[in-house]
């Protein structure tokens, strides 16, 4: 009945691509060319051991990232991420150190340890409508905290290296030898391919986008986003979760006084990746691009000794850059 | 006589300061289409807000087919047959037209896994049953506010109701997409299902109603079968007293300086080579069908898109023209049609949203806000407009939906800009404040502001304008002077497409 609108080739997913994916190729670029940089201006950056470095990082980053993803998207903000990660971490040590329990297990313990946090932080918000920012930012401190009392100030050491050898140890290099891609990189993978798939393929992740593009919507549509927003920070829980078993694994202990400041990391991984901040879209291939661009940036700078100072300065740049783009493309895509 | 669907008695719903219901009645029965009306914030949202779930009555009780009800979510809703498309539009922008009708209920291969085929294919088949020319495909916030409308009805639709109930489902349509309207409806009362409409359009009433209820200050005044009564008696109804429709005024000829002219405006294909001239003291009437180019253009004068080519002269002198502030500078303000995207900051009060645009004329020395004349402004125009609110510090968003518009409307009168581009003043504004805008107008008009404005209605442009442009697939096809324009030559020159020429 309305004028015919111009005739459209787009399918579902160009329709929804054709934002983000802009900002996607842009990152990709932009990953590649950082790559090419370093590769010049390092002799140490181009080679196997460093990439194992640089994916080494970028995994445990990563896995915060993709749970930050689903929350940005549904148009909220996670700040524990990090010492949620944490705390999962010191969880998982002591479980095993503390409470003798085998290694699976422990994992079972960190990551069930950030789906609470996850839970808690979806309570606050979606239940009692606390503001994203404020309830994380006070989740954030509590599992600080508490990794610091559990831990008793000190780090908890694994008895045996069975875990570290799980997670850091390379599948794929006892069968390729010359490609010794670490364990932790294929488990971030796995993970972003969950992920990927439970953010474009399932009720859950349809919601998100829902509740970020305009969650009174969604709320008359008889959506229950009470509920949907607890299962998105839920999720950004258990990410967050098992990136502590990750990062426990990787220096074979709970280190409970880090940790802070891998929420930005995180928060900018997604950003550069092409997720608004206002919510409503975005995707887990931005999310990944912007998680390596993050650690290649870090990674190459300290090879080509920038002082720590200057690599914050330089991080917090970017974020600003790729903010800018964001709007820039959608003030294009207004008109 | 057949068992009605819905009976509702003795409603109460009271908010923060205000008594939006005080025991009101309706029934509605299959078959039929039921009007509600009242003036802003006469309480005919609310009513049927409570109807579909999402607010709790405080007293009164629902019977649906018979049966005592406790309706408390929209869930609850659409479970007894009952699905209500809203005067604020609910739509997700970033999600498809098919995501958007399915959001809630959407099919799966197992269970939370999506079958994104089905739902796009439902959609398709939706579309052909109710003939509706949508691409399930495209995303939402590319489309036009009227076909956001088309989905909406569709996506109600889709719930095979018994009970639809329209919140001013025509206040964004043009004519021809209100008979497609009109005719769907009539559709579905062959079929048996129960249609609420509620409009502020008097005359639509008559075309498609069979009974009508009106409501007053939250209380409710009478229902009568539509054949019955005429658009005076409702008025009146509505009103509480008599009130004359002015007789439409013959416009005072304006003066010959040119304050406003576009040359050659383009962009891409939406808008194409448009030019037209503003005179002092003159209202021009921008015409055409929903997707002409209007708002576009407007948009592009007041530097809210960019353009490709053109040139923009105000008073004689070429400006650059590349943001709203640009344009603000140059004394040109913009009443955008999506008042709730672009013209309300909805979480702030009363007061501020009406001074929002003159901010400069009431700050005192330091840059600070003079509340008393602040305060001395909003409420002239809260006198002015008959704006209904508890106090001038009431929360923007809890104002009825037509109150909202008096607000932006306002907010534009207090700016005391030269120029003004009006995009569909009175949408969804009742009978008496819109003879007010009218008025409000007219007068800004003689006191030598220049005035464009949009609008589709016809009988709205040929009442207000001195002259008549009309524009079709982004190009301007006609002018008229108020003398010779009727309703006929608009809408030959409104569908004078490229094509055909
Ligand atoms: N959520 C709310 N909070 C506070 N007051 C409200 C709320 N919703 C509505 N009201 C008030 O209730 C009254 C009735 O509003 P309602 O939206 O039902 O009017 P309406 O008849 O639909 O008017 P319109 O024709 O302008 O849409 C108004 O005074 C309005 O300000
Ligand atoms: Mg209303």
């Amino acid at each position: 009945m309305t004028k015919p609108a111009s005739p459209s080739f787009s399918t579902a997913v160009g329709a929804r691509l054709r934002g983000d994916a802009i900002q996607q190729v842009l990152a990709f670029g932009a990953l590649i060319l950082l790559v090419l940089l370093f590769s010049f201006w390092s002799p140490y950056f181009f080679n196997v051991p460093n990439f194992n470095n640089i994916v080494e990082a970028t995994s445990v980053v990563g896995v915060l990232a993709l749970g930050a993803t689903f929350v940005i998207v549904s148009g909220g903000i996670d700040l524990s991420v990090g010492t949620v990660m944490t705390l999962s971490a010191v969880m998982c040590a002591t479980a095993v150190a503390k409470w003798n329990l085998p290694v699976p297990l422990g994992i079972l313990v960190g990551i069930l340890t950030g789906g609470l946090m996850g839970l808690a932080n979806g309570f606050l918000i979606a239940r009692l409508k606390l503001p994203p920012f404020i309830a994380t930012l006070g989740t954030l401190n509590v599992a600080r905290g508490l990794a610091l009392v559990i831990a008793g100030l000190l780090p908890v050491y694994f008895p045996t290296d069975e875990l570290q050898g799980m997670v850091m140890g390379s599948a794929v290099g006892s069968v390729f030898p010359e490609f010794p891609l670490p364990n932790i990189a294929v488990i971030f993978l796995g993970a972003a391919i969950l992920a990927a798939f439970i953010l474009s393929k399932t009720v859950l992740g349809r919601y998100t986008y829902a509740i970020g593009s305009n969650e009174e919507a969604a709320r008359l549509s008889g959506v229950n986003t009470v509920r949907w927003k607890m299962a998105v920070y839920t999720l950004a829980g258990l990410f967050a979760g098992l990136g502590g078993v990750m990062i426990a694994a990787r220096v074979n202990s709970a280190q409970p006084s880090t940790g802070f400041g891998y929420e930005l990391q995180a928060i900018t991984a997604v950003v550069i990746g092409g997720t608004s901040l206002s919510g409503g879209e975005g995707a887990i291939i931005g999310t990944i691009i912007g998680a390596f661009i993050v650690n290649t940036l870090t990674n190459g700078l300290e090879l080509v000794n920038i002082p720590q100072e200057w690599q914050i300065v330089a991080t917090g740049a970017v974020v600003i850059v790729a903010v800018y783009l964001d709007i820039v493309r959608r003030r294009g895509r207004a008109s | 006589m057949p068992e009605p669907l819905v009976e509702m008695h003795g409603i109460s719903k009271d908010f923060p300061g205000v008594h939006a219901l005080v025991d009101c009645h309706f029934d509605l029965y299959p078959g039929e289409v039921h009007a509600l009306v009242g003036e802003n914030g006469a309480g005919k949202s609310t009513l049927m807000k409570v109807l579909s779930g999402v607010y709790r009555r405080d007293a009164g009780t629902i019977k649906v087919k018979g049966l005592p009800v406790n309706i408390s979510t929209t869930r609850a809703a659409q479970r007894l047959g009952i699905s209500m498309i809203h005067q604020e539009l609910n739509l997700m922008p970033h999600l498809t037209v098919a995501q958007n009708i399915y959001i809630g209920r959407e099919p799966q291969v197992v269970p939370s896994v999506l079958n994104e085929k089905a739902l796009n294919d439902e959609a398709a088949k939706l579309f052909e049953t109710l003939h509706l020319r949508l691409d399930p495909l495209k995303r939402v916030s590319s489309l036009a506010v009227a076909q956001h409308q088309m989905i909406e009805i569709a996506k109600a639709l889709s719930f095979n109701s018994d009970v639809l109930i329209m919140d001013e489902p025509t206040a964004a349509l043009t004519d021809t997409e209100i008979d497609e309207l009109f005719r769907i409806t009539r559709a579905l009362r062959e079929r048996g299902v129960g249609i609420v409409h509620i409009s502020h359009r008097l005359q639509e009433l008559k075309q498609i109603s069979d009974r009508v209820t009106v409501m007053r200050d939250g209380h409710y005044v009478d229902t009568r079968p539509t054949a019955d009564v005429s658009t005076d008696q409702i008025i009146s109804m509505m009103v509480g007293r008599t009130i004359f429709e002015a007789v439409p005024e013959v416009p005072e000829h304006p003066s010959e300086e040119v304050v406003l002219e576009v040359r050659n405006l383009n962009r891409g294909r939406v808008i194409r080579d448009v030019s037209f001239r503003l005179r002092r003291g003159e209202i021009v009437g921008i015409a055409g069908l929903v997707g002409a180019g209007r708002t576009e253009v407007a948009r592009a004068v007041f530097g809210a898109d960019p353009f490709d080519s053109g040139e923009i002269f105000v008073k004689g002198t070429k400006v650059a023209i590349k943001s709203p502030s640009d344009a603000a500078s140059h004394g040109i303000g913009y009443l955008s049609e999506d008042r709730k995207r672009y013209g309300l900051a909805l979480g702030l009060d009363l007061e501020t949203n009406l001074v929002l645009a003159a901010m400069r004329r009431f700050l005192g020395p330091l840059g600070v806000i003079r509340g008393a004349l602040t305060r001395l402004a909003a409420d002239r125009q809260v006198q002015n407009l008959a704006i209904k609110t508890p106090s001038l510090k009431q929360t923007v968003r809890n104002l009825s939906g037509g109150t909202q518009q008096k607000v932006v409307v306002g907010k534009w009168l207090t700016a005391d800009t030269e120029i003004l581009i009006f995009d569909e003043p009175t949408r969804g504004i009742d009978v008496g404040a819109k003879s007010e805008i009218y008025r409000l107008l007219n007068d800004l008009a003689r006191e030598g502001k220049a005035i464009v404005m949009i609008s589709s209605e016809l009988p709205e442009i040929l009442r207000m304008s001195h002259r008549v442009i009309v524009m079709c697939e982004g190009r301007v096809t006609g002018e008229l002077t108020a003398g010779e324009a009727t309703q006929e030559k608009i809408m030959t020159f409104a569908t004078q497409r490229a094509s055909a020429v």
